[in-house]
């Protein structure tokens, strides 16, 4: 059903249509009109589930762990520093191979303390083992939701998956978009069903000590799944598409007007709206412009971003956070895949744009799509106020 | 063989306190249970992979969240409609309960979930080699509280983590000794039966952290009670029921046979204060059978 309806409040209504039965979370902005409409949802009895209050992000981690631990569908959802508070136990429940789905309202990372957008929370556990997706909308977020849960419980898998959506952009953005109902997504989504789970009548033991003879293969395993993954989140994105009849890309990226580009722009999230403006801008002055969203960061789709840029000439990588010290991570990331391509590479230019919600504008975006045309650069800042650089010592 | 839910063949070191007590824990609790373990020794000696010898469901994720992971554990058998027939527990050594998981523990009894909590307390960081931790006692010699020409040694007292549980407002709170077998069980079965948060603490000596025989490991237990300088009491619903001790020993008798506190026997003065903390334990909790 069509509904004009706020970011977070979309999720929390695709959320309840997968009934998880037990929720945690605690409150950060710009993560929580999420949970207190699940909050609220819980008592009213739209949703039932366990939703328990916890004392920090550390324990709203540790609590859907254990609730996914018995077998249960569960859910919580963070931002910025609860993110970074919760990342111990972000690693452990992949290696504990728990199917849990969490929304990171993406914030930037204090000091100083900022409560604006940028993706520099989600880097700080990009090599955690989870499934990493990235919505450009509100639409898609809920879309990915419910494939986040179907991806994660899939046997092949049993992987925990983050749905990132842009704070305030998207989660406290208003937009017109497609709520599936309660029964299509009952039928896309079945209760999840296991036996890897505490169970009396069969007790297993979780969270070994695994000594220099074993660990080594079972952090392969986890590899080796995400390798998997990136034939799996194709078919479930496709699946997706047929049972809701929208979706665009092939789950793991998507290209606009990227076909016959010769200068590609490419991104994650909420910014692809602003670069698909400029792509046009540029389109109706002649530029041959392109735009390659990357919507699954973690797998990262190195084959499918190698051969998208593979006939561009310029690429501008846009990365909404740094690696302080070296590059924005996408950067580094697409800079792999496009090795594989020797000679044809294309120039490979990298921007650090927008980093605790400094706007990103048509202009700033220009401004990357001029440089790729001078002396490459591979970390350059976007929109630096030259008077604010001052050293104050 | 004994039936028992912590199968033997685990790597505890002889004489380990926690081991024995572990072990009474979840025979007296039973196969419908399941445990939340922090990180610690236990943890470590009881589940290398492949093997574990854990009889009952059991999950360990990190070293401070064992009551979140317990909490999350009663949420979802509540969602299955099947928390009355299965006792939950979260269990951990002194340092995963008194220091780091304090939060998470006072965040699990606020909350109310029916769960016990059971803290294997001997005394320090045992794990990574005997560090000292918020409930080492007064003046005991640990590798980060070592004794030295300017120190005696743990300057603090232990941190009254049974009254920080009871201040909870919880109904059950008991501390027991693995001296005490029978104690130690029936004090389990009464908190199993009793819903909402409980809390037992268990003194178990580490025969390599505190520097004893291994074969004296009851003994030791036993003379820590006897002394006063371990009580062993319950607060049901707030009252207090202290285990009453009929011959109070010295606190020499305890101290003499234990590494972790040789500096101190040829220091009266510190002996002195040693025996003040037990003479005010038995005050404090009534735990003389002959006053
Ligand atoms: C966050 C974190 N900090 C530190 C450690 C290292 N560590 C593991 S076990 C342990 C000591 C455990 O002490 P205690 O809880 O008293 O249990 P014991 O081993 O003495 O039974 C420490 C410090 C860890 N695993 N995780
Ligand atoms: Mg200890």
């Amino acid at each position: 059903m069509k509904q004009f309806i706020e970011g977070s409040h979309a999720v929390a209504e695709i959320i309840k249509l997968c009934r998880p039965g037990v929720v945690s979370a605690y409150p950060i902005t710009p993560q929580t009109h999420i949970v207190e409409d699940l909050a609220l949802m819980v008592a009213n009895k739209e949703l039932n589930a366990q939703f328990v209050n916890v004392e920090s992000e550390h324990s709203a981690a540790s609590v859907v762990l254990g609730g996914e631990s018995t077998g249960v569908r569960s859910y919580t959802a963070t931002s910025s520093q609860g993110l970074l508070l919760m990342a111990e136990v972000v690693f452990n429940i992949a290696g504990l191979r728990l199917p849990l789905v969490m929304t990171t309202a993406n914030r930037a990372i204090s000091a100083p303390i900022n409560i604006w957008n940028d993706q520099q929370d989600v880097m700080t556990v990009r090599d955690s083992g989870w499934v990493l997706l990235f919505a450009e909308t509100n639409q898609e977020a809920v879309d990915l939701h419910v494939q986040a849960y179907k991806l994660a419980e899939d046997k092949r898998v049993m992987l925990p998956v983050m749905v990132n959506m842009d704070g305030f952009i998207l989660t406290h953005g208003m937009e017109v978009l497609d709520m599936p109902s309660q029964k299509e997504v009952d039928k896309f989504l079945p209760p999840y069903k296991t036996t890897y789970k505490l169970d009396v009548e069969n007790p297993l033991t979780m969270g070994y000590l695994a000594d220099p003879d074993y660990y080594l293969e079972i952090r392969y395993m986890v590899q080796d799944t995400h390798k998997q993954l990136l034939d799996i989140i194709p078919q479930v994105a496709d699946d997706f598409k047929k049972a809701f009849k929208r979706g665009e890309g092939n789950g793991l990226v998507e290209g606009y007007k990227i076909e016959d580009a010769d200068q590609v722009f490419v991104a994650m999230g909420s910014v692809c709206g602003s670069i698909r403006d400029v792509v046009d801008d540029l389109r109706a002055k002649g530029k041959k412009a392109g735009l390659l969203k990357v919507i699954s960061y973690r797998p990262f789709p190195k084959a499918c971003v190698a051969s998208a840029l593979a006939r561009a000439k310029e690429v501008a990588v846009i990365d909404k956070s740094i690696s302080l010290g070296a590059f924005g991570p996408l950067y580094t990331d697409v800079m792999v895949a496009v090795s594989s391509l020797g000679s044809e590479m294309p120039k490979m230019s990298g921007f650090v744009l927008g980093l605790g919600g400094r706007d990103i504008t048509k202009r700033s975006i220009m401004d990357t799509y001029e440089r790729l045309f001078g002396k490459q650069v591979d970390c350059e800042f976007i929109g630096l106020k030259q008077e604010l650089l001052v050293e104050d010592k | 063989m004994v039936e028992t839910l912590f199968k033997p063949g685990h790597t505890a070191c002889a004489g380990c306190g926690q081991a024995i007590a572990a072990r009474l824990v979840i025979d007296a609790a039973g196969k419908n249970t399941m445990v939340a373990n922090g990180t610690g020794c236990l943890e470590v000696f009881s589940t290398k992979y492949p093997e574990s010898s854990w009889g009952v469901p059991w999950i360990h994720s990190l070293f401070e969240n064992c009551s979140a992971v317990a909490s999350g554990v009663e949420a979802g058998l509540k969602y299955l409609g099947k928390k009355d027939s299965i006792n939950v527990i979260a269990q951990a050594g002194d340092g995963g309960t008194a220091d780091i998981g304090l939060q998470a523990i006072s965040g699990m009894f606020e909350r109310g979930h029916d769960v016990l909590y059971v803290c294997y307390d001997n005394e320090a960081y045992m794990n990574t080699g005997v560090q000292r931790s918020g409930l080492t006692p007064t003046l005991s010699n640990t590798t980060t509280s070592p004794s030295g020409s300017a120190s005696l040694g743990n300057p603090r007292p232990k941190k009254p983590m049974p009254e920080i549980a009871a201040a909870h407002g919880i109904p059950y709170v008991a501390t027991a000794s693995v001296g005490y077998p029978q104690d130690i069980q029936r004090k389990v079965k009464k908190a199993l039966s009793i819903k909402g948060p409980k809390y037992i603490q268990i003194h178990v000596p580490c025969p390599l952290g505190w520097r004893h025989e291994s074969r004296m490991t009851f003994d030791v237990a036993k003379l820590a009670v006897e002394t006063g300088l371990y009580p062993i009491f319950e607060y049901d619903n707030g009252k207090l029921i202290p285990r009453k001790i009929t011959a109070i020993k010295p606190v020499e008798e305890y101290l003499k046979y234990q590494g972790r506190f040789k500096h101190l026997m040829k220091d009266p003065e510190a002996i002195k204060e040693m025996q003040a903390i037990a003479d005010n334990n038995i005050k404090k909790y009534g735990l003389s059978a002959t006053v």
